[in-house]
C-alpha cells in the first residue's frame, strides 16, 4: 500500500449559497511534490484553510500517516508538521532573517535569549538544502527571492514535514524562479513532501510529481504530471479549451498620445524618489507595457501620471496639451481612463451599487446631472443597462447589485466597462487581470487589443510574464525607478526579460 | 418574511425598537435596584411623558414643550448623520451648538437684532467651527473626533465669557429676551393655538422638519450627496474619479456646523430657555444628537421620530416620583435609555447573522443544492 503523507478524504465545506469544497479528496505521498491547480473561486484556498483547521468541514476525514486526525486549530496543524509559504509572507520587516525564522519558538534560557543555538541550526539547514540566506541581514534590505528562502528556512526550523507554497512565484524575477524549482527538488528528495499551489501550468509540469484539479469546487481530477500536457490540465481547470496566445495583428502607430519627460515621483515609502527620471512616449494604436518586478516604481508611476501624486520634476503631455499641473478630473475629461491596480482601493465605491458605480467618472456631466444638481436616475439605469449588456457584466440584482457582492472578475469588468465607454484617447491599464481567471483574462486582453485597433494609445502596467509577452507591441522595462531596457515582444525571450527586470542587464533607453 | 426581514430600512426600524425596549427594561431594573415600591409607577411616568397631567388643554401644552425641544435635538442628529455619511464623527456638534447658542443670544441681547438675522448668525458661528474642523483635518490631518472636542471645551467657556456681558445682574443666567427685544423670539405664525397658547411652539417645528427631508434629498438625490457619500464609503476611490476630497471634508463639516447652530438657534430664539454663564460642561443636547442618530438608523426621515422619542422620555423623567428617587434619577433613566440607543447597529448586525446561521442551516438539508463559485474568490 501507497504510503501517504497527508490525505484529505472527501472533503465537503459549505458555505451560505454555495459548496466551496465538494467531495474533495487529495493525497500526499511522502516525498513528492503534488500540485494543486485550479482557476480563482475553485476552493484551494478553503481546502487549504480546513488542512489549516480554519474551518471544520461538514463532511470528510483529514488522515496523517494513515492515521485520522482533528485539526480545530493553526496550532494543530502546526503540531502534526504541516507548515506553509504564503503568497504575502508573513514576515517582520525590521527583525533579521534569524529573528524571523526563531520568532514564536526562541530558544531560551529561563525567558534569555540563546541565539546561538538557533544559529548553528538555521545556518545548518541553509546548508543542507541550499537555501543562501544572510542571517543577520534585515527583512527589509534583502530580496522578495532571499524573503522566501526565510519563509521556508521557519518551516524547516519547526521541523515541518509537509510543506505548502501557496502560488510561490508571482512575486519572483524568472531566474528566481528556477532557483526555487531547484530547492524544492531538493527538499523533495530530503525526504519532505510539499503540495505546490499555482495556476501556472508550465511550473507545474516543471517541477511537480503529480496535479490535483479542482474546478468550481469540485474535485476534477489527479493526474501524473509526466503522462499529461500543460493544455490538457488547462481543459481540466477551466472545463473548456483556452486560447494561451493573444490574437492580434500587427501594430500601425499613429501620433504620440503620450509623451513624458524626465519624470520623477518621491516615494511614500522611503526618502528617495521611487520613478527616477523616466521619459517614454505613447502611440495612437500601440499597447505599451511597463515591465517589471512589483515594487520598482510602477504604482508610483502610474499615481504621477493619472495625477493622484504629484510631480517632483518632469512633464507629462497629452496630445499635445501640456497636463503636468493638471487636476485628476482635468485628465480624465482630456482623455485619460486609468484601470487602476488595487479595484477595491480605487477602483470601485464598493457600498455603491453597479450603477453608481458606472457613472463614477462621468457622475457631474450633463447627461447625469440636471443643471439644479440634481441626479437624472433614470438616465443613470438606462445607462447603467446598455453597458451592462454590452460589456456582459453579471451579477445578482443587475444595475442596483451592491458592487461588494459580486465576483471579482465581474468587478473588474465594470470597471474595464466604465473606462473604456470614455472613449479615452489613452488607457492606462495597471494589472488589469491581477487575481483573475482564465476565461476573464482572455477577455480582458481581448478589450485591449480592440482599443488599440480603434486608434486608441494603451499604456499596460503588467507583472504577469506570460501577459507581457503576448500582449503588448513593445516591451519598456522598469526596475528600480528607471526605464532600464526597451524590447521587441517578438524578438525577445522570457529569460532576457528576466535579466533586465532583475537589474543584471540595462541599455540607455531614449524615449 | 425573510426578505422583508433583510431589507436595511425595516431592520434599522426593528433594531430601534429592540433598543427602545431594552432601555426601558435596563431603567426599571434600575429603579427597582434602587427602591422597588415606585419603580412601576416612576417608568410608566417616563414613558407617558405629557400624557400623566389629567387635562387634555395641559397635556397639549406639555406636548407642545416637548415638541419645541425636539427641534434643536433634531438639528443636533441631522449635523452628527449628516457628517457621518461622509465618514466623519462630528462629536464637535456640541460645540458647535453652544458657538450658535452664543452667537444668537449675543446678537439679540447686545445688538438688538431681529430673529432672522439672529438665526442665520447662529447658522454662522456653527458653521465656522465645524470649518475649523474641516480645515484641521483635511490640511493638518487632524482627527475630527479630536480637534472637536477640544473646540467643544473651548466653546463653552468663550460662550460663557461672551455671554456674561447680557446675564442679569443678580443670577448667572442671561436676560430674558421676552423682555429685552422680543423682536428676537421666533415668530408663532398661529402655531400657539394648536398648542393650548404655548409661545414656545414657534415656526422652529415647521423648518426643522423641512430640513430633514431637505438633508434626506441632498443626501440621495443629488450630485453633492453622490460625491460626499462617495468620499465618506471610499476616499480613495473619491480622489481617483477627481472628487475634491478636501473640500469635500470641509464642506461637510460646515453644512454640520451649520445645522447645529441652527439647532441652538431654535430652542433659544423661543425663549424656552437661558444660558447658564457658570455652567462648566457643555450642554448635552449635542451629544443626545448621537443618540437620536443612531436610533434613528442614520437616516433624517428617521431621526424626526427618534429625536422626538429621546426629548419625549427625556422630559418623562420629570415625572418620576420624587418621593422614592433624588430628582436626578430622571437623567440617569434616560441616559441608561440613549445609551442602549446607541446598540442600533449591533442589533443589525446580530439579525443578519441569525438570518445567515438559519439560511445555512435551511441549505443543509436539500443535499442537492446548486454548487456555487467558491468562498475563496478574487482576494
Amino acid at each position: 500500500m501507497e504510503q501517504y503523507a497527508i490525505e484529505m478524504l472527501h472533503i465537503t465545506k459549505k458555505f451560505p449559497g454555495i459548496i466551496a469544497n465538494d467531495d474533495i479528496t487529495l493525497q500526499l505521498k511522502k516525498g513528492e511534490i503534488h500540485a494543486l491547480l485550479g482557476e480563482n473561486g475553485a476552493g484551494k484556498s478553503t481546502l487549504m484553510s480546513v488542512l489549516f483547521g480554519l474551518y471544520q468541514p461538514e463532511e470528510g476525514t483529514i488522515k496523517k500517516d494513515g492515521v485520522e486526525v482533528r485539526i480545530n486549530n493553526p496550532n494543530d496543524a502546526n503540531d502534526l508538521g504541516i507548515g506553509m509559504v504564503h503568497q504575502h509572507f508573513k514576515l517582520v520587516e525590521c527583525f533579521t532573517v534569524l529573528d524571523n525564522i526563531i520568532l514564536g519558538v526562541e530558544p531560551n534560557k529561563l525567558g534569555f535569549l540563546q541565539k546561538q543555538e538557533a544559529r548553528e541550526k538555521v545556518l545548518a539547514l541553509s546548508e543542507k538544502y541550499g537555501l543562501r540566506v544572510d542571517p543577520d541581514a534585515k527583512i527589509e534590505d534583502i530580496t522578495v527571492g532571499m524573503q522566501q528562502r526565510t519563509e521556508i528556512l521557519k518551516m524547516l526550523y519547526r521541523d515541518n514535514e509537509i510543506l505548502i507554497f501557496d502560488e510561490p512565484t508571482a512575486v519572483l524575477t524568472p531566474q528566481e524562479i528556477s532557483e526555487l524549482m531547484l530547492i524544492m527538488k531538493n527538499l523533495a528528495a530530503e525526504g519532505k513532501s510539499i503540495l505546490f499551489i499555482s495556476h501556472k501550468l508550465n511550473e507545474i509540469m516543471e517541477v511537480a510529481d503529480r496535479c490535483t484539479v479542482l474546478r468550481k469546487g469540485k474535485y476534477i481530477g489527479t493526474v501524473n504530471t509526466k503522462d499529461t500536457t500543460p493544455e490538457s490540465l488547462s481543459a481540466m481547470m477551466v472545463g473548456r479549451n483556452v486560447n494561451f496566445h493573444v490574437q492580434k495583428t500587427p501594430a500601425t502607430p499613429g501620433e504620440v498620445v503620450l509623451s513624458i519627460e524626465n519624470m520623477t515621483v518621491a516615494s511614500k515609502v522611503h526618502k528617495n524618489n521611487a520613478v527616477k527620471n523616466v521619459s517614454l512616449k505613447v502611440r495612437a494604436g500601440e499597447i505599451v507595457c511597463l515591465a517589471g518586478i512589483d515594487g520598482n516604481g510602477q504604482s508610483e508611476f502610474v499615481y504621477g501620471l493619472s495625477g493622484l501624486e504629484p510631480l517632483v520634476s518632469g512633464k507629462i503631455t497629452l496630445c499635445g496639451k501640456d497636463i503636468t499641473k493638471a487636476s485628476i478630473r482635468e485628465r480624465s475629461v482630456m482623455g485619460i481612463s486609468h484601470i487602476p491596480e488595487d479595484r477595491h482601493k480605487h477602483g470601485l465605491v464598493l457600498d455603491y451599487s453597479l450603477e453608481d458605480n458606472l457613472i463614477l467618472q462621468t457622475y457631474f456631466g450633463p447627461e447625469f446631472t440636471s443643471s439644479a444638481g440634481f441626479l437624472k436616475r433614470k438616465s443613470i439605469r438606462d445607462y447603467a443597462n446598455r453597458l451592462i449588456e454590452q460589456y456582459d457584466v453579471r451579477s445578482g440584482q443587475g444595475a442596483i447589485t451592491t458592487a461588494r457582492s459580486m465576483s471579482g472578475g465581474n468587478q473588474q469588468k465594470a470597471i474595464i466597462a466604465r473606462e473604456i465607454d470614455k472613449a479615452p484617447e489613452l488607457l492606462i491599464a495597471v494589472q488589469p487581470t491581477r487575481g483573475l481567471d482564465v476565461g476573464a483574462i482572455e477577455y480582458i486582453h481581448k478589450q485591449l487589443i480592440a482599443q488599440r485597433d480603434a486608434g486608441k494609445a494603451v499604456l499596460l502596467i503588467s507583472l504577469e510574464l506570460d501577459e507581457v509577452m503576448d500582449v503588448p507591441d513593445r516591451i519598456l522595462v522598469m526596475y528600480e525607478g528607471e526605464i532600464v531596457g526597451e524590447l521587441d515582444p517578438k524578438k525577445t525571450t522570457q529569460e532576457e526579460l528576466g535579466l533586465y527586470m532583475a537589474g543584471a542587464k540595462r541599455d540607455e533607453v531614449k524615449a | 418574511m425573510k426578505k422583508a426581514l433583510r431589507n436595511p430600512g425595516v431592520q434599522a426600524f426593528i433594531a430601534s425598537i429592540i433598543c427602545i425596549i431594552l432601555g426601558l427594561l435596563v431603567g426599571y431594573i434600575v429603579l427597582l435596584f434602587i427602591n422597588p415600591e415606585g419603580a412601576a409607577e416612576s417608568i410608566l411616568n417616563v414613558i407617558k411623558n405629557f400624557f400623566t397631567w389629567s387635562k387634555p388643554k395641559t397635556q397639549l401644552k406639555q406636548f407642545g414643550n416637548t415638541l419645541a425641544k425636539t427641534m434643536p435635538l433634531l438639528m443636533c442628529s441631522l449635523s452628527i448623520l449628516f457628517a457621518y455619511k461622509v465618514g466623519l464623527f462630528n462629536i464637535g456638534v456640541a460645540g458647535q451648538y453652544v458657538a450658535g447658542s452664543c452667537a444668537c443670544l449675543y446678537a439679540a441681547l447686545a445688538w438688538g437684532w431681529s430673529w432672522l438675522p439672529c438665526l442665520l448668525f447662529a447658522i454662522a458661528a456653527g458653521a465656522v467651527l465645524g470649518a475649523i474642523v474641516g480645515f484641521l483635518k483635511s490640511y493638518c490631518n487632524v482627527n475630527e473626533v479630536i480637534s472637536g472636542i477640544m473646540l467643544n471645551w473651548i466653546s463653552l467657556y468663550t460662550a460663557n465669557t461672551i455671554l456674561s456681558k447680557v446675564k442679569e445682574v443678580a443670577s448667572p443666567y442671561t436676560m430674558y429676551i421676552n423682555e429685552v427685544n422680543p423682536s428676537a423670539l421666533l415668530p408663532n405664525a398661529g402655531l400657539d393655538t394648536l398648542f393650548a397658547k404655548n409661545k414656545y411652539v414657534t415656526i422652529a417645528v415647521p423648518l426643522a422638519l423641512l430640513i430633514a427631508i431637505a438633508v434626506s434629498i441632498v443626501l440621495n438625490k443629488t450630485r453633492l450627496g453622490y460625491e460626499l457619500k462617495a468620499t465618506g464609503s471610499n476616499k480613495n476611490a473619491a480622489k481617483y474619479a477627481g472628487m475634491r476630497e478636501n473640500r469635500n471634508i470641509i464642506l461637510t463639516l460646515v453644512i454640520a456646523g451649520g445645522l447645529a447652530g441652527l439647532g441652538a438657534a431654535m430652542l433659544y430664539q423661543t425663549g424656552y430657555m437661558r444660558w447658564e454663564c457658570t455652567q462648566s460642561s457643555v450642554p448635552s443636547m449635542g451629544f443626545n444628537g448621537i443618540a437620536a442618530a443612531f436610533l434613528g438608523g442614520l437616516s433624517p426621515i428617521g431621526a424626526i421620530f427618534s429625536s422626538f422619542f429621546i426629548q419625549h422620555i427625556t422630559d418623562g423623567g420629570q415625572y418620576v416620583n420624587t418621593n422614592f428617587y433624588s430628582s436626578q434619577i430622571s437623567d440617569l433613566i434616560s441616559s441608561v435609555i440613549i445609551y442602549l440607543c446607541g446598540f442600533v447597529l449591533f442589533i443589525k448586525i446580530t439579525m443578519n447573522n441569525i438570518l445567515d446561521r438559519s439560511g445555512e442551516k435551511k441549505m443543509q438539508k436539500p443535499k442537492a443544492a446548486p454548487a456555487g463559485s467558491g468562498k475563496d474568490g478574487d482576494k
